[in-house]
């Protein structure tokens, strides 16, 4: 009996976490590592290397990797890691700008059909299905194809076709949160229905969304990099990575593998990188997932 | 059929909240049928009932939370109709409601005195006045100002269960409906949410009603009881 009073002499000794929470720990520390590099390099490239990014140079092209060109030159005598940072610079600036796009009108679609309910919600709901039953690659060059092309045309492709799962996640979250007797409380308090929605419902939805967002980000990367590599998305003058594979594939038959492949593996291992850091956000957020994760 | 729980309700004065013939169905499950109570200022109006028999749903009706299918609630006579968001506040702060599981009727996110402090703010008060309100309320449901500044999930059930006594009292409502609002809570936390609530009904004389599984509870506070039908 009092053993069960008093509290334990020691505290137990610390032991290890399993091998997978290790493995996850080290994957984000890699994670972190390969992002700030890429972070850094985009941002810093264009002061630290005075060669300029679109100069040809007809007498120099399809160069291998040495010391003077990191990665070679392409079939116009071009720097390719050079080219591959300001490609990458270019790509993560349009997927996190059509990621916050998506973000915003999924948002908006989806905190109407939430909070206002009833046939508008039926309507709206029925507008993501039909617009989701239609392949978001195709649909995405139906929106650039209609638009003057540049860079706006490619944020409004990917903003336009990814705000479907933004909507469906934040109207449930509004359906399930309404019904909690919170908000009963709330509204019998003399709480107005804005009120109810900003300062009960809105902040519990907020980390979903960022969380929403942020998992966006890899995917608008990736549809860009489609976009510009069918020669949909950015003009073919500036560097993109898309531009940079569908670029470089004419070169891999005469033995230059370096001009696609060198954006080509920048791109998955940054987009790879974003991908393990937010999956490890959500498992934080989401207590019940991170469970079934390590079952 | 006409199932007539109260039959106080039709020789009732005008004063008092009460149901009439309210019917409530959840898709095609009629969990009230033509249901009528009735709550006079000062009274404590027991309500029994085997689960299911939709006890938590007539005082989700009565607090004005859910519009029923047919039939209305009536306060000082006036029938209230309309969706819970159209009503004006000043007439949804006259019935507070006090739930089962303070856990759950708590937003995760504030403080205790920011719980409390809410309604006031909801309806226009000033941050002094709300804090002003807030500490004595918190001091009449015995809160420390130390737990004041824990959110919920620091708190016990017992200590934010009487955060959720005084948010409810916050507006000095006419009607309280306590909705098996004791029966997560300890012996000596259950006495004091009582005997706070009966002072309460005393100096103001609001009506009350007692939604209870415990005989003793039910004998001891209620002045009158109703048994609800299984529809």
């Amino acid at each position: 009996m009092t053993d069960l009073a008093r509290p334990p002499a020691t505290t137990p000794a610390r032991t290890h976490p399993p091998t997978r929470v290790r493995a996850g720990r080290l994957g984000a520390g890699v994670a972190v590592g390969v992002l700030a590099a890429a972070v850094a390099a985009c941002l810093l490239a264009p002061l630290l290397w005075p060669l300029d990014q679109s100069a040809v140079d007809l007498a120099r092209t399809r160069l291998a990797p040495s010391p003077d060109h990191l990665a070679g030159t392409d079939d116009l005598g071009r720097d390719v890691a050079l080219r591959s940072l300001y490609g990458l610079r270019v790509s993560l600036l349009v997927g996190a700008v059509a990621a916050g796009v998506a973000t915003v009108v999924g948002g908006l679609v989806g905190a109407v059909a939430g909070t206002l309910g009833g046939r508008l919600d039926r309507a709206l709901m029925r507008v993501v299905d039909t617009v989701a039953a239609l392949p978001h690659l195709l649909l995405g060059i139906f929106v650039v194809a209609m638009l003057r092309p540049g860079l706006g045309a490619v944020i409004a492709s990917i903003g336009l076709t990814h705000w479907l799962s933004t909507a469906r996640i934040v109207r449930s979250e509004l359906l399930s949160l309404r019904t909690r007797p919170f908000v009963d409380a709330a509204i019998s308090g003399g709480a107005s229905r804005t009120r109810v929605l900003t300062r009960h419902l809105l902040p519990h939805v907020l980390p979903r969304l960022a969380l929403a967002t942020t998992l966006m980000v890899p995917h608008a990367v990736w549809h860009e990099t489609a976009l510009s590599f069918l020669g949909l998305g950015l003009p073919p003058h500036l560097a993109s990575i898309g531009n940079m594979i569908n670029d470089g594939q004419r070169s891999l038959l005469t033995g230059a593998w370096w001009a696609s492949i060198v954006p080509g593996l920048l791109l998955v291992a940054v987009t790879l990188a974003l991908a393990v850091l937010t999956g490890r956000w959500r498992d934080r957020l989401d207590p019940r997932v991170r469970a079934e994760l390590h079952l | 059929m006409t199932v007539t729980t109260d039959d106080t309700v039709h020789g009732a004065a005008a004063g008092g909240l009460a149901a009439r013939r309210v019917t409530v169905a959840y898709g095609r499950q009629r969990v009230l049928d033509r249901v009528d109570l009735h709550i006079a200022p000062g009274e404590t109006v027991g309500l029994r009932g085997l689960s299911g028999s939709g006890k938590s749903t007539l005082a989700r009706v009565l607090a004005l939370l859910h519009a029923p299918d047919s039939g209305h609630v009536t306060i000082d006579g006036h029938p209230v109709g309309g969706a819970r968001h159209r009503l004006p506040a000043a007439l949804r702060t006259r019935v507070a409601i006090l739930f089962q599981s303070p856990r759950s009727a708590t937003d995760p996110r504030l403080s205790l005195a920011d719980l409390i402090a809410e309604p006031l703010r909801a309806t226009g008060a000033s941050r002094d006045q709300a804090s002003a309100r807030t500490a004595d309320l918190a001091d009449l449901v015995g809160l420390t100002p130390d737990l004041l500044a824990r959110r919920p999930h620091a708190v016990s059930d017992g200590q934010l269960q009487r955060a959720c006594l005084a948010r409810a009292l916050v507006h000095r409502p006419d009607y309280l409906l306590c909705d098996e609002a004791t029966a997560m809570l300890d012996a000596s936390t259950q006495a004091h949410v009582a005997a706070v609530v009966t002072d309460y009904q005393r100096r103001s004389s609001a009506g009350v009603l007692l939604i209870t599984h415990d005989p003793a509870l039910m004998s001891r506070w209620a002045t009158r009881v109703v048994d609800l039908p299984t529809p």
